[in-house]
């Protein structure tokens, strides 16, 4: 084992970290909200150029050459900066899954659309009812003289408000297939809202919408979901350790100014005691990252286990170091202008993204035996 | 990054899995399921077979008896012991004392005690805490005076671990009381048969004994017993908690006792079916499991990192603190799915520490649940000893957070 970067890797953290350092602080960020789509397209095309889109793709599948760990890292220092483009909808879990489907024209056409920012495609997999079944699905797809067409709803799709292609999963009979549908066509009805961090997501409605090429037909489609999603979870992870990390440097810098009777709040060791049971939150979800990523490339159901191991322990440290970190500010962290309350609302979303503690914990307690 | 384990090390990790299937007498292997105090002759027994193949030290330098393994292959070996659940070995004397030996010992000590612990023919217990002198051990009071070519000890220590097997104590003493407290401090050996030394049994809530209290009355130490430099003591010891930075997580200890919770739930009913598929109760255990893989990953990362990387640092500091909480939750889970037994003594049919041998155990139903209860008991230590919890998190708190 090395758990070193590569001089690649971290040239790769360095940039991303200045990038954050430079033209992400809190008051762009604001401004980066304040566009019509909620992110700013001058900063994707900004991530095509400096090559992040593709960062976390082999080459055989159109990529720069890295894979997971690359992705990682880009959103470990999102997390920290709370960046809100649609990095984990569209290059991680859109493009893995596309990744992991069997070549075509069209994927590949895709792939190099998503790599270069030209096009913003996202996957529309995720239902209500699934709350976190990456097996679920709802939707039925039907051929009409040859033309597939979608029935359905598909929920929460995150940055589908912005996206140019949805690439969408329904069920033709007991088998899943993946369609490529302009958000524009006839029978395509997107109905986008925020989620809670301020990011983008939409519902969308599908009646006899008319879909423009098959990725996968019926019965092929979800071993690429599913590895597509394990993708998206780490990564999502990693953000989390980034957003911890920053939650936590915010309550200790605040303890240390504060003055209350007469001295800094840091000299209190309740105080202490609380950060110390952070760090070790942030520290255990950091190490765990580490098993979600070297379980990428194992098969079922050792990845699944891992997976559901990393999002428990996440989506829990998540919760504990977001609720502290307002805690510890008192009522300034709970202030729409202070940014420890946004790195609080982001973690509560990660926490229950993709299935929270209680959907992983009933997963890894069904498949658990033969575990070390 | 790579999170592979190489073939050469996987290849090691059988070489010890074989090694311990084909050597670990079968009576021994099957107290090590039942008993979490191994019996010293089984201890003995066991360093004598590690100590023909060179293994009853593995963490020592190579020229004191050790090996140059990697920190990974020492992590494996110690994994693989557990796994089959070997005797635990004689802590004190491999894991303090041995390696302060190593550092700061005369050529002299180092020849003369070094070997006979590699053997198992010497036991050692640590003389650290006092009654008055627990989280803040710098106030420690038993003393020992220089005359002439030895020192006399007079004080008390205390929860002396397994003082009653012991052949030898390593203790922290006072040899100058006008120095700051820190400053005034040595590191002795005493031999525990010297005249003047009383052990006395404390019994635990376990219903075991394992903690003893050790008291000095003008006890005759030789001088060339201290070591290293008087008024080192402090430094020696702390070098002594800190020098093997991840042994305090315990992680093979709980990974073991998470495999039996499972194997027990498996095995008994609950209601209709079993109790590894009560919901409530599975979520329990994946929520451990899931805690103990976070563990085992933040090890990870210290067993492979150089030592002045900051971030293996920081992790290495959290591990006992996380490690010592992880323990006591799996044997309080493999108490709780006892259930009704849980709450009962059980009986300790290879007992060499009961307390109440009052013929009021309840029923043995399952060979496994041996020693589970006490076990859970005695766990409660854990968040205790080696430095609480608190002291612990006061540590994190200043030393990675500059609180």
């Amino acid at each position: 084992m090395d758990f070193r970067l590569s001089s690649e890797q971290q040239a790769l953290a360095d940039s991303v970290a200045s990038f954050c350092a430079r033209d992400y602080d809190f008051e762009h960020r604001r401004l980066s909200l304040a566009n019509e789509g909620g992110f700013s397209p001058d900063n994707w095309q900004l991530f095509a150029e400096l090559g992040w889109l593709g960062a976390g793709l082999g080459e055989d599948a159109g990529g720069y050459g890295g894979g997971a760990v690359e992705n990682a890292i880009i959103l470990e220092a999102f997390g920290r900066a709370l960046v809100v483009e649609p990095f984990l909808a569209c290059a991680v879990l859109a493009l893995q899954t596309l990744a992991a489907l069997p070549k075509c024209d069209v994927r590949d056409q895709l792939i190099a659309d998503i790599v270069s920012g030209e096009k913003l495609a996202v996957l529309a997999h995720n239902e209500f009812e699934a709350r976190g079944d990456v097996e679920l699905v709802g939707m039925t797809a039907f051929q009409d003289n040859g033309q597939w067409r979608l029935n359905g709803t598909k929920q929460l799709v995150l940055g589908a408000p912005a996206a140019d292609w949805l690439i969408v999963s329904a069920r033709a009979g007991p088998d899943v297939g993946l369609f490529l549908v302009a958000p524009s066509t006839a029978g395509v009805e997107l109905v986008p809202y925020r989620t809670l961090d301020n990011m983008r997501a939409a519902d969308i409605h599908f009646a006899e919408a008319p879909v423009h090429a098959v990725l996968a037909l019926p019965g092929a489609a979800l071993p690429a979901i599913r590895l597509g999603y394990a993708h998206a979870m780490t990564a999502m992870c990693a953000e989390a350790v980034g957003a911890m990390d920053a939650a936590i440097l915010l309550a200790r810098d605040y303890l240390k100014t504060r003055q209350q009777f007469g001295t800094p709040l840091a000299g209190f060791q309740a105080l202490q005691h609380r950060m110390a049971d952070m760090l070790v939150e942030a520290e255990m979800s950091r190490s765990i990252v580490f098993q979600g990523l070297a379980s990428l490339t194992d098969s079922e159901p050792e990845r699944q286990k891992a997976i559901a191991a990393m999002k428990i322990v996440v989506s829990s440290a998540a919760m504990f170091v977001g609720r502290n970190a307002v805690q510890l500010h008192g009522g300034i962290g709970m202030t729409e202008e202070h940014p420890v309350g946004h790195y609080y609302k982001r973690l509560f979303v990660i926490a229950g993204l993709f299935g929270g503690e209680a959907f992983h914990l009933s997963r890894l307690a069904s498949i658990g035996t033969g575990f070390w | 990054m790579d999170f592979t384990i190489s073939a050469a090390d996987m290849a090691f990790r059988e070489e010890v899995r074989s090694f311990i299937e084909a050597e670990l007498p079968t009576d021994i292997a099957r107290r090590g399921q039942h008993d979490y105090h191994s019996a010293r002759d089984d201890v003995r027994r066991w360093m004598q077979i590690l100590n023909r193949k060179g293994w009853s030290a593995p963490h020592w330098p190579a020229h004191l008896g050790g090996t140059d393994w990697s920190p990974l292959r020492k992590y494996i070996f110690q994994d693989e012991l557990r796994r089959a659940r070997a005797p635990v070995l004689d802590r004190c004397a491999l894991d303090l004392l041995g390696p302060v030996l190593c550092a700061f010992g005369s050529q002299d000590q180092q020849t003369r005690f070094l070997p006979p612990i590699l053997n198992g023919d010497v036991w050692w217990a640590q003389g650290f805490s006092e009654p008055n002198s627990g989280s803040d051990l710098a106030s420690l009071r038993t003393r020992a005076e220089l005359k002439g070519d030895h020192y006399l000890v007079n004080g008390q220590k205390t929860w002396t671990s397994e003082a009653h097997y012991a052949d030898w104590i390593f203790a922290l003493v006072r040899t100058d009381p006008a120095a700051k407290p820190q400053a005034g401090i040595s590191f002795l050996l005493i031999d525990i048969r010297t005249p003047g030394v009383t052990v006395r049994p404390i019994w635990s809530i376990d219903e075991g004994h394992t903690l003893n209290e050790v008291f000095f009355e003008d006890v005759v130490v030789p001088a060339e017993n201290l070591v290293g430099t008087a008024g080192m003591g402090w430094t020696y010891a702390k070098f002594l908690l800190t020098h093997e930075r991840t042994t305090s997580a315990v992680v093979s200890h709980t990974k073991r006792d998470v495999d039996q919770v499972r194997h027990l739930a498996s095995s008994l009913s609950d209601g209709g079916g079993k109790l590894v598929d009560n919901p409530a109760f599975g979520a329990k255990l994946a929520r451990l499991q899931a805690d103990v893989i976070a563990l085992e990953w933040a090890v990870m990362r210290v067993l492979h990192a150089a030592d002045d990387d900051p971030s293996a640092n920081t992790v290495a500091s959290l591990l006992k603190l996380r490690g010592s909480e992880l323990s006591e939750r799996a044997a309080l889970l493999a108490a709780e799915a006892l259930g009704d037994y849980g709450l009962c003594a059980l009986p300790d049919p290879e007992g060499h520490h009961i307390l109440h041998r009052d013929g009021l155990a309840a029923p043995l139903h399952d060979d496994e649940a041996i020693g589970v209860t006490a076990r859970a008991m005695f766990r409660r230590a854990t968040t205790i000893y080696g430095g609480t919890s608190e002291i612990q998190r006061t540590i994190i708190a200043k030393s990675n957070l500059g609180l």
